[in-house]
């Protein structure tokens, strides 16, 4: 659930976008990581930074989002909320997920110029300025209930993408 | 949930294939994979056991053209059918937007299909989702095989609703996309009515 107001939708304007866009960046550069990705729980890729034109951004941020769900049902299963990180080590590229208000997540690929606990501090900070542009994101979404680009949407509209 | 970013104005939504095992889920995104132009779909994920199985989903992107200057992304999930994979499916219809149930056509499997839609209901009903709301296609799959159960008696069973029904053959393509179609409008006119 992400806006009280509008339980089906997760709206994102270009200012909101583009502070998490910088949040990014930053995050990037103060951890030595490759790339960044941030998606939602259900999977949408909502920003990165970095190297990103060599990995399949669609795919991985389903995968991440699978993988953070799945490991939520195994918590679950042992009497945890959750795992709020995951860390997954390869031979050349490295791969820290963590939950952000338990509704965004951060995906950090670093490679041997980073290490684990260097990307863990940087993202601790990273998320919790996220949380901050989550909440705003929130009350405009409450400001904001009715008048965007969905409720002004035809019949004809939804038509035309079948011609 | 729909995600819609005004920044790279795009609409995206997430529509789960269900149905019981075996009935043709994955089959139908193999087919879209297949007969969309690669502009207009991403790569599709088949996370599968050896004997290529869905061991805990499918997923496939594909864009749907403009609406008002907006890209539409539809994220295409199927779960795996087998009964013992009810957590997996359960966590596959987290944020689901529209939901197409694969029925199996053959007479054999019809208590299958029926075990599968109220293990469905249960489930959107332990997400938060009215499972009378929520907007639903029927697909009566496998429509070229013998000892077919009748489209009638499949809509006797399944479709209290009376939602769009949809007969196909996913291996041969027939009905499929007729069949996304169908549910995209639904999503579209619920994400339009907003709220569930």
């Amino acid at each position: 659930m992400v806006s009280p107001m509008n339980q089906n939708r997760f709206i994102l304007h270009e200012k909101e976008y583009n502070e998490f866009q910088s949040v990014l960046k930053k995050l990037l550069i103060d951890s030595y990581a490759k790339v960044v990705f941030l998606v939602d729980k259900n999977g949408s890729l909502l920003s990165s930074a970095g190297e990103t034109e060599d990995f399949d951004t669609t795919s991985l941020a389903s995968l991440a989002a699978g993988n953070i769900a799945a490991t939520g049902g195994l918590a679950s299963l042992i009497g945890e909320k959750e795992f709020s990180i995951l860390f997954h080590e390869g031979q050349r590229d490295n791969m820290h997920i963590s939950l952000v208000d338990n509704r965004l997540i951060l995906v950090v690929v670093f490679d041997g110029r980073s290490s684990i606990g260097l990307v863990r501090l940087r993202v601790r900070r990273a998320g919790e300025e996220l949380g901050r542009i989550l909440k705003a994101v929130d009350e405009t979404a409450e400001r904001e209930e009715e008048g965007g680009v969905i409720e002004e949407l035809t019949e004809a509209d939804i038509e035309s993408l079948f011609k | 949930m729909s995600f819609i970013n005004y920044s790279s104005r795009e609409i995206n939504c997430k529509i789960v294939y269900y149905g019981p095992g075996l009935c043709g889920k994955t089959t139908n995104l193999q087919y879209i994979f297949r007969r969309m132009n690669p502009g207009d779909r991403g790569k599709m994920i088949s996370l599968a056991t050896e004997t290529e199985r869905t061991l805990f989903f499918d997923f496939l992107p594909v864009s749907m053209g403009e609406i008002r200057g907006f890209k539409t992304r539809f994220h295409l999930y199927t779960v795996p059918g087998q009964v013992f994979y009810d957590a997996s499916r359960r966590l596959i219809l987290r944020g689901v937007d529209g939901v197409v149930f694969c029925a199996d056509s053959q007479i054999t499997r019809m208590d299958s299909n029926l075990e599968s839609f109220d293990n469905l209901r249960i489930n959107l009903r332990e997400q938060g989702y009215d499972p009378d709301r929520i907007p639903l296609v029927l697909q009566y799959n496998k429509r070229d095989v013998n000892s077919l159960a009748s489209v009638s008696e499949l809509h006797a069973l399944l479709n209290y609703r009376n939602v769009p029904e949809f007969e196909a053959v996913a291996s041969t393509g027939v009905g499929v996309f007729e069949t996304l179609k169908g549910i995209i409008k639904l999503v579209l006119i619920d994400l339009k009515k907003g709220g569930r």
